[in-house]
């Protein structure tokens, strides 16, 4: 059994308190105890003893949780949340056959999203549908409703998706004080070039050597994240190769689900000996850009800037990875800013990974909650740290009328810290 | 019900709040069966989850016609059954009213619907320096409509008050749809005080849609300390010492070593791990008397053996303090699998004693015990850890949690300080009321709700109950 399934099987110390319950961005849509955290976990051990059918009710409400792992956070006695969910889909996947359409949408989402040759093929032509105003199409009534839904997650004109290809080795700007490995990933690589270039700038023009070994592409995150196990350790144990080779004093990511999964490598090679030692070293180093800058010495902010700024936490920094402070403190540093605090700024946005794709109902719903609590900071920026929460805020934001621009973390902290940086160096 | 009651009933109930709004699949269902309180259990037959006071009064005018019994439900934290159905085949379910109706910062005042959560309600007074100050350790998940029905209690409630005094107004639903609104905008209107009985009455008179609530200005300065004690015994002898020098803490709480242990793994605050019993001690108000008022209680704990006093640095180690406080219950999953939480009341002199007398309770039902209350009201919450999956285990512990309760009345308090009667401590109730007491409150409930279809069988002990305490009517679902 492997080790997800077993903490299913285990179903954890969960002692029914529902402290968790109001953490949980399904349970505030949708009010329903069984899609609250407490809830879920009490369904579990019905399907884990057998007293409620495994069937397309109780496998819809296991679908419905994002995973965003709010409730883990909350939670006092220690529930992991994150490994009961993984390992509950990993049982309904083995034992529950879902209808074709989802068999195929799924399977689709697991083999392309972590393929960077699909994904910059996809890039590639979603550009030029851009070019040819294909969004506008999004407006109109000429297409079904879940192709237009669809439409929204593609990129403005202005940030459009981007392929990019890093060099294995970028030396620093002046002496190397530090040596990075940096995650090229699947879908950062093929359609966020931008962030990734703008991060690899930071990282350089502060004394880091970035490091990118070419084997260490998809994470495992996404299938890991959906119940493929297989597919998603065969990723993870290239990723784990590609890294530990290196003699880096950090590995870096710039997607929230990546340095989340990564963290956990550890965890899911426990019951391999010839992997484990390597997963936990690898597991040990991964530090997300935000909160690795954070401890740079030497960071500071080059030049001003003005406008006004919110903060978003996309639930795989700040609940899978614990990084709240430390984007929120660098963004403050910066001189100009104008900081306004965002309501509900840890409630998922709805992006989670693919749920978008899979949920978009009530994907929907949050994103436009969302938008709602954004529009009220009355920011000029959003800023966040995850593509996914990038793509699904700003769609919403558009449909609610408001230009508010959305900025990934490396690319706000690109304008406002290198300028200076190059100035004084 | 039957099945075709059942059917036509959700039909009805879909047509006033949409076919989303009710849930009668079993598997849906079976997560309703029970709250906080995990020794008995029941599922509904149908859950229904209106959205606004209309809505309500529609469905409760449609039960009325069907005569048909329910229960109210906030979020279900309540840890005495509270919203357990038991002869009351539908539930409703408070959770999709959740919004704050009006913020009114000049007033002071608040109106919520009643699905709002507690801590809700502080944080959107906050940018105008103001809170909500009935905080229970569950304010982050319990709704302010179970608060209303339990009186809910909190740390700061020692100074401050429980629920009651901070409630301004209600709009209740009748058990018959009818809407009244009792109370107001301000305080203490003429006439009968109906809000004060209806705060408490634990979901028996109708159905809270909505509260006025009071806030308060955030206090100006607080000091919090930490008294270190290697003993149970010593640290009740300080809360009595304490409260008898005619000092009043905004706060004042006691966790003893098996919560220490429990919460220490959970948030790594730096708790003395070998400590008997820390207490927690929070004053507040104007800065000029703070500092004197913290010396009289330093002076206090150590007269009664206090190995170490701290005191919060900032703001930052206060809130970590709280934090602690408020999660211990919750960290106990580190401890067992289930627990139960009695809710004990004496009166503060008397709380070494009633200290000693759980410690043995605990040692002759061969339980694990542990202490985190509200010490300066003398509200105990021994807290019995067991294993469901043993009966044997569970038996003693709804034997031992009587026992506790028994030696609170007997030492001159009571069953319940905040958690309510509920289903768990309806055979105790003649402990403490006479019959006669009980046709009393009877009487006041029927005026709300003559059919007794609003929540039926709790609070109140069946005929035989009134003439011997028995043991629970129904075991736990093991
Ligand atoms: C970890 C933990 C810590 C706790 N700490 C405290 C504490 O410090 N102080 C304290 O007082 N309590 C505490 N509690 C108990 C509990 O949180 C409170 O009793 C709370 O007020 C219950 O609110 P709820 O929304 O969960 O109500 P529920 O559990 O859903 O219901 C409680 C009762 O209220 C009735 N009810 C709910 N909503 C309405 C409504 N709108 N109209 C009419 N009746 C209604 C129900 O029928 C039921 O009888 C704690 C519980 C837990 C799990
Ligand atoms: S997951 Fe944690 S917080 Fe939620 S009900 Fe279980 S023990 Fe309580
Ligand atoms: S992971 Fe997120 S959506 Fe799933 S139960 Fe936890 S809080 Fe709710």
């Amino acid at each position: 059994m492997s080790s997800k399934l077993a903490d299913f099987e285990d179903s954890g110390n969960c002692i029914h308190c529902g402290l968790c319950i109001a953490s949980c961005p399904t349970f505030l849509e949708l009010g329903t105890e069984i899609d609250s955290p407490r809830g879920r976990i009490q369904l579990m051990r019905s399907l884990r003893d057998g007293t409620v059918p495994l069937d397309d009710t109780s496998v819809r409400h296991l679908d419905l949780c994002l995973g965003c792992r709010a409730c883990e956070t909350t939670c006092p006695s220690g529930v992991r949340y994150g490994a009961l969910i993984e390992g509950a889909r990993e049982f309904v996947e083995s034992r529950h056959r879902r209808s074709w359409w989802e068999r195929m949408k799924r399977g689709l989402l697991n083999r392309a999203l972590p393929n960077p040759t699909i994904m910059k093929t996809f890039g590639w032509a979603v550009r030029w549908m851009t070019r040819l105003g294909l969004r506008r199409l999004a407006g109109t009534r000429l297409l079904p409703a879940s192709v237009r839904r669809s439409l929204r997650y593609l990129p403005e004109p202005e940030t459009p998706f981007r392929s990019v290809n890093l060099p294995e080795i970028t030396a620093p700007a002046g002496a190397a004080r530090h040596r990075v490995g940096l995650l090229a990933g699947c879908v950062m690589q093929s359609l966020f070039g931008d962030t990734h270039a703008s991060t690899v700038r930071l990282l350089t023009q502060h004394g880091c050597e970035v490091r990118v070994p070419p084997g260490a592409g998809c994470c495992g995150a996404l299938p890991l994240h959906n119940g493929d196990r297989e597919r998603g350790l065969a990723l993870a144990r290239r990723t784990v190769a590609a890294f530990d080779g290196l003699d880096v004093d950090a590995v870096l990511t710039n997607a929230a689900g990546c340095g989340a999964a990564m963290r956990e490598y550890g965890a899911h090679f426990k019951d391999h000996p010839g992997y484990r030692a390597a997963a936990e070293r690898v597991a040990a180093k991964v530090r997300d850009v935000a909160e690795f800058l954070h401890g740079l010495p030497e960071f500071a902010p080059g030049r001003s800037v003005n406008v006004k700024v919110a903060y978003h936490d996309a639930c795989h920094l700040l609940n899978g990875q614990g990084v709240e402070a430390q984007p929120r403190e660098l963004l403050k540093n910066i001189a100009g800013i104008e900081w306004i605090d965002l309501q509900e700024a840890d409630v998922c946005c709805g992006s989670a990974g693919t749920y978008n794709l899979t949920e978009p109902e009530l994907a929907g719903r949050l994103a436009a909650r969302k938008a709602r609590n954004v529009v009220a900071t009355g920011a000029d920026v959003l800023v966040t740290g995850n593509p996914g929460c990038i793509l699904q805020i700003r769609a919403a934001l558009r449909e609610q009328g408001s230009t508010i621009r959305v900025v990934h973390t490396a690319d706000f902290l690109a304008e406002a810290y290198t300028h200076g940086a190059q100035a004084r160096s | 019900m039957s099945f075709m009651t059942t059917s036509r009933l959700v039909g009805w109930l879909q047509d006033i709040v949409g076919n989303d709004g009710v849930v009668s699949h079993p598997t849906e269902l079976s997560v309703y069966d029970c709250d906080g309180y995990t020794l008995e259990k029941s599922a509904p037959d149908v859950v229904v989850l209106p959205r606004s006071t209309d809505e309500v009064a529609a469905v409760l005018k449609r039960l009325q016609c069907e005569g048909v019994p329910f229960v109210p439900r906030g979020t279900g934290t309540g840890l005495s059954g509270g919203c357990l159905p038991l002869g009351a085949p539908v539930m409703v379910s408070l959770s999709r009213m959740n919004r704050i109706l009006e913020l009114d910062p000049a007033n002071r005042r608040a109106v919520v619907q009643s699905g709002v959560i507690n801590s809700w309600v502080s944080r959107a007074a906050k940018p105008h320096g103001l809170h909500y100050v009935p905080d229970p350790s569950s304010q982050m998940a319990c709704s302010i409509g179970g608060n209303v029905a339990e009186n809910s209690g909190g740390p700061h409630t020692l100074k401050y008050g429980v629920t009651t005094n901070h409630v301004l107004g209600v709009t209740l639903v009748l058990p018959d749809g009818e809407v009244v609104r009792l109370g107001g905008m301000t305080e203490d209107g003429p006439g009968y005080d109906l809000l004060g009985v209806t705060v408490g009455s634990e979901g028996t008179f109708g159905i809270v849609t909505e509260a006025i609530l009071k806030l308060q200005p955030l206090p100006q300065g607080c000091k919090t300390l930490l008294a270190v004690f290697d003993s149970v015994a010593d640290g009740s002898a300080a809360v009595s010492a304490i409260i008898a020098g005619g000092i009043v803490p905004a706060a004042l709480e006691m966790l003893d070593h098996l919560i220490i242990q429990a919460v220490e793994d959970a948030f790594h605050f730096g708790f003395p791990r070998a400590a008997g019993a820390v207490l927690i001690a929070e004053l507040d108000g104007l800065e000029a008397g703070l500092e004197r008022a913290a010396g009289k209680v330093r002076e206090v704990c150590e007269a009664n053996g206090a190995t170490e006093i701290r005191v919060a640095r900032d703001d930052r180690e206060r809130e970590a303090l709280w934090k602690c406080r408020k999660r211990a219950f919750g960290a106990l999953g580190r401890l067992a699998p289930n627990f139960c939480c009695q809710d004990g009341v004496v009166p503060p002199n008397r709380l070494p004693e009633i200290m000693e007398r759980v410690a043995a309770i605990g040692k002759a039902y061969d339980l694990r015990i542990g202490n985190v209350f509200h010490a300066g009201d003398g509200n105990i919450h021994p807290i019995l850890l067991y294993d469901e999956r043993d009966r044997d285990e569970t038996e003693r512990v709804v034997a031992a949690g009587r026992e506790i309760l028994r030696e609170c009345v007997r030492l001159g308090g009571s069953l319940t300080g905040e958690h309510g009667i509920g289903v768990e401590k309806v055979a105790l109730m003649p402990l403490i009321f006479t019959p006669d007491d009980l046709r009393t409150m009877e009487a006041v409930r029927a005026v709300f709700d003559p059919g007794d279809r609003c929540n039926p069988n709790k609070i109140f002990p069946s005929a035989e109950e009134r003439v011997e305490v028995r043991t629970p009517r129904r075991q736990a679902a093991m």
